[in-house]
């Protein structure tokens, strides 16, 4: 019923043309919050504007035409069919008119370009399907995924998408930036094409597997921006959001000081409850496997194999471990984990999605000798 | 000014004017033009419902935001198969059908030049795409990484299953399909003409078509090459696109683009053919700028060559690349607008009447000149650093295909089947179907626009709940349009029957005679027409000259 008045009113705002006075939606390009753009936000007015107009000119004459020049009304056709003079002018003006766009096209295109002196510099790399975050200034270095309450929500049938505050864009782990910093990024991918636009800035870049793009960003504003991959990535693609949150120096500072000590820290390898292990090996399952073997276990048919039933995820632990870290020709490795989450990963996948082995692994067990150091 | 037919003679010639083959063998056996034709034509037909579905089954899932029907891959698939089919097996054959049909009618030629190979042609065609629809069956299910197949995206093993390889052999088979018709195309106009009909006497429809030819011949060997990379890469272990072969993913997209944009010049150029064809007629008028018409499209077929990047601005070429491609590509407006202007003064101080045929052809204008601006506004290379792959881009493409493309096969559907078939379609219910397809098809793709500027990107499943209103609105309009193309498959079919059952006169529209050749033929069509050629052929476009 919501629904139904939700579409009506959709379809006589639009019917009226008053779409813009609604608050709720959004019609036109957002100005954004640095100079390229706002500049690319004028050139997109200018152009539409450019196109209204001549749109207005030619569909006028074209209307005025259908409506004076037919048959009914006993109009008689001419019958000209070439007028020179009428043909170059309208080759002439319209190349005026591109001449004329183009001349800001181009400084804009020059001011997105420069990439030189910058302050900083971020390298972000896509993976299917999340992004990863290094700071070639400071050593931080982190992976940011779509956040546990969207993962949830889109994973489960008839969940309602309005229950979760910024539905698939919003990450565990946002990119944070300092203001009015000349910032660079490098783009790169270790898999596919990826796409990181945050539309606020003003421009998308692809990450190309094995190449590097570059592009650079200067906030004016403190706030949190959000964006997505733009480049078609595979199953999970519309589920890679970017969140940047942009802070001033002294923020910005101490985040860099208190992330720079989170890093350090050494995984917690002290026991846990079996309760607590499936908590958080549902966390450690949702950010790394969730995306090809599915929120069930069950896999895809064809594509991917299940865990639900797998001899090698029920088999002995030890095998499970060695097959995660080390990866197959299909499934990449997965050595970044530490042992305490590999042996919550393992309890999980082991005793839920349809497993019942009944064991439960403790950080200790799966440690690898430099996790406790 | 008007043709004056030579009778030709069917008593002199009966030994020749045998009917068509008995049973259903005639058609798999057919080397006459109008059969083949028509299989184009109801194998466009048959494409255009079945990739019609498949944009039903996308708008289903975006009608609200989560997902409710289909996995995502399975949505993928369905982006992939839509454009594909869409492309390679409804508009693209559906153009092949009207060449075949109005080419040697509209030259007075008897046949196609190599009328075994058109045979072929046809039926390769319909390998490729059965090809391509089994795999669908396929165990991962059909190629799901977009039409533009991208590596390392398509050869993926966890992407695209078992159906690439075999996604790959179509696109080869319709490639070759579309080379023998193009070539069999350009033999045909270059050879077959009526001895009176200079190139420049041509009606627009055979010029647009031969440019097109072309294009085909041009580029879909560049196509096949690239997708020939993608099997070496994926199978024999090549590295044409894999970086750490010393390949680049970004020179599949350059070759690729190489071919696309050609392409999709191949699919609007005759759409601007079959629109100067049908506009004058409605309005009384000779076509407005003939000359101007042939030199604008000889020169948007060029142009099409040298502007691929467009479709890559953000991939990360130099700056140079950036501008000269953002140049190239707004030079493109000069020769599309001078071709609207032409239109618009085609009807002006005409004595218009408003047939179906002209309704679709009017809002084809109009419509395609809205794709036309947004395609102005991608061509500003900063600002397409915001509008690539969004939304604005579904707009913008769709704009340039459904209401153009596919509302100017429509409109030479009602302008030609009376012709074709001796029976009248209903007036009303076409004009029915043209007044819900005008609709709803702004409904479905105008608020795309919003969308794409608001921010979101093609190609998701699923979506953030302030996008929701606009893709719900979308959704609808896409069921309605999709709901109304089903009366143009009962006129069809009616037609085809018998129509309103009132008799076609040769002429069909007021004075057609005047405009092209084929008018000046009995209604319906005989098997075999013009196995004598015209002497005179209809000028009054080009009456200057003569």
């Amino acid at each position: 019923m919501n629904k139904a008045k939700q579409l009506f009113a959709g379809l006589i705002l639009m019917a009226l043309g008053l779409g813009a006075a609604h608050a709720d939606y959004t019609l036109n390009l957002m100005k954004g919050v640095t100079k390229v753009s706002n500049d690319i936000y004028d050139l997109h007015m200018l152009i539409l504007w450019i196109c209204v107009f001549i749109g207005i000119g030619v569909f006028g004459a074209m209307f005025y035409s259908i409506y004076h020049h037919r048959k009914s009304k006993g109009h008689v056709a001419a019958q000209f069919h070439e007028n020179t003079t009428v043909e170059i002018i309208w080759t002439i003006i319209p190349t005026l008119i591109l001449i004329g766009m183009a001349i800001p096209a181009t400084k804009t295109m020059l001011e997105l370009s420069d990439i030189d002196k910058s302050d900083m510099t971020i390298q972000v790399t896509g993976h299917q399907w999340y992004w990863d975050y290094k700071y070639l200034d400071n050593d931080i270095h982190f992976e940011s995924h779509l956040d546990e309450a969207s993962e949830k929500v889109h994973r489960t049938p008839g969940a309602d998408p309005r229950s979760v505050p910024h539905y698939l864009l919003n990450v565990d782990k946002p990119l944070v930036i300092p203001v009015k910093k000349k910032v660079r990024f490098v783009l790169t991918s270790t898999d596919v094409i990826h796409s990181w636009w945050v539309p606020d800035f003003g421009w998308k870049k692809d990450a190309n597997p094995g190449f590097i793009n570059e592009a650079s960003t200067y906030v004016e504003k403190p706030g949190t921006y959000r964006g997505q991959c733009t480049e078609l990535c595979g199953r999970d693609h519309g589920f890679m959001p970017i969140v940047v949150i942009a802070m001033e120096q002294v923020d910005y500072d101490a985040w860099v000081k208190k992330t720079s000590e989170q890093q350090k820290q050494k995984p917690d390898l002290s026991d846990q409850t079996t309760q607590q292990l499936l908590t958080h090996g549902e966390s450690v399952y949702l950010k790394n496997c969730v995306g090809c073997h599915q929120i069930n276990g069950a896999g895809v048919p064809g594509l991917i194999p299940a865990l639900t039933g797998s001899a090698i995820a029920t088999g002995k632990w030890e095998s499970l471990d060695g097959f995660l870290r080390a990866g197959t020709s299909k499934m990449p490795k997965f050595d970044k984990l530490n042992g305490k989450e590999v042996a919550e990963l393992l309890t999980y996948v082991r005793n839920n999605l349809g497993n019942k082995v009944g064991d439960e692994l403790q950080p200790k067990q799966t440690a690898l000798p430099d996790d406790d150091e | 000014m008007s043709a004056v037919v030579d009778e030709h003679d069917h008593h002199a010639d009966d030994h020749h004017d045998h009917g068509p083959a008995k049973g259903l063998l005639r058609w798999v056996i057919t080397t006459n033009h109008k059969d083949i034709g028509t299989l184009y034509l109801l194998f466009a037909l048959a494409m255009f419902f079945v990739g019609g579905a498949m944009a039903m089954v996308i708008r289903a899932e975006l009608f609200e935001p989560g997902l409710q029907f289909v996995d995502p891959a399975f949505f993928n698939s369905m982006t992939t198969m839509h454009a594909l089919v869409m492309v390679f097996g409804a508009v693209m054959p559906a153009f092949v059908g009207l060449a075949n049909w109005q080419i040697p009618l509209m030259i007075g030629a008897a046949d196609m030049a190599l009328p075994r190979m058109n045979n072929m042609s046809f039926w390769m065609l319909v390998a490729g795409v059965l090809l391509l629809a089994s795999t669908l069956f396929m165990e991962g299910g059909a190629p799901n990484g977009g039409w533009t197949l991208y590596p390392p995206l398509v050869l993926q093993p966890i992407t695209v299953g078992k159906a690439l390889p075999f996604a790959i052999f179509s696109v080869h088979l319709l490639g070759i399909s579309s080379i023998m018709g193009a070539i069999n195309i350009i033999a045909t106009i270059f050879n077959m003409r009526a001895p009176s009909m200079k190139m420049m006497d041509m009606p627009l429809f055979v010029w647009t078509w031969l440019i097109t030819a072309f294009l085909l011949i041009a580029v879909m060997p560049v196509f096949a090459g690239a997708v020939t990379m993608l099997l070496t890469d994926k199978f024999f272990h090549t590295s044409f696109f894999n970086a750490a072969g010393g390949g680049d993913p970004v020179l599949y997209e350059h070759i690729f683009w190489f071919f696309g944009h050609p392409e999709v010049y191949i699919m609007i150029l005759p759409t601007f053919g079959v629109a100067s064809t049908i506009i004058p007629v409605f309005a009384r008028k000779p076509l407005f700028g003939y000359a101007s018409m042939v030199w604008a499209t000889g020169s948007i077929a060029f142009l099409s060559f040298i502007v691929w990047a467009h479709h890559m601005f953000t991939v990360g070429l130099p700056l140079a690349g950036e501008l000269y491609f953002m140049y190239a590509t707004m030079i493109i407006a000069v020769p599309t607008g001078v071709k609207v202007f032409n239109w618009t003064a085609t009807m002006w101080k005409g004595a218009m009447t408003f047939e179906t045929p002209m309704l679709f052809s009017i809002a084809f204008v109009v419509l395609f000149t809205m794709g036309g601006f947004t395609g102005l506004m991608m061509s500003i290379a900063p600002a397409d650093f915001q509008y690539h792959d969004t939304y604005f881009i579904v707009a913008h493409f769709h704009y340039t295909l459904v209401p153009a493309s596919v509302f100017i096969l429509m409109a030479a559907g009602y302008f030609w089947l009376p012709k074709w078939t001796g029976h009248m379609y209903n007036e009303k219910i076409g004009q029915l179907h043209f007044w819900i397809s005008v609709v709803s098809v702004n409904v479905l793709f105008f608020p795309q626009h919003f969308l794409g500027l608001a921010g979101m990107p093609r190609r998701i499943p699923d979506y953030a709940v302030q996008f929701a209103d606009w893709n719900m609105i979308s959704s609808v309009g896409g069921f309605i349009f999709g709901a109304s193309q089903l009366l143009f498959l009962y006129i069809v079919i009616d037609t085809i029957r018998g129509g309103t059952g009132e008799k076609v006169s040769d002429e069909v529209w007021e004075d057609a005679a005047k405009h092209s050749l084929e008018w000046t033929l009995p209604s319906p069509l005989p098997y075999h027409t013009w196995t004598t050629p015209p002497s005179v052929v209809p000028t009054e476009h080009v009456l200057d000259s003569h």
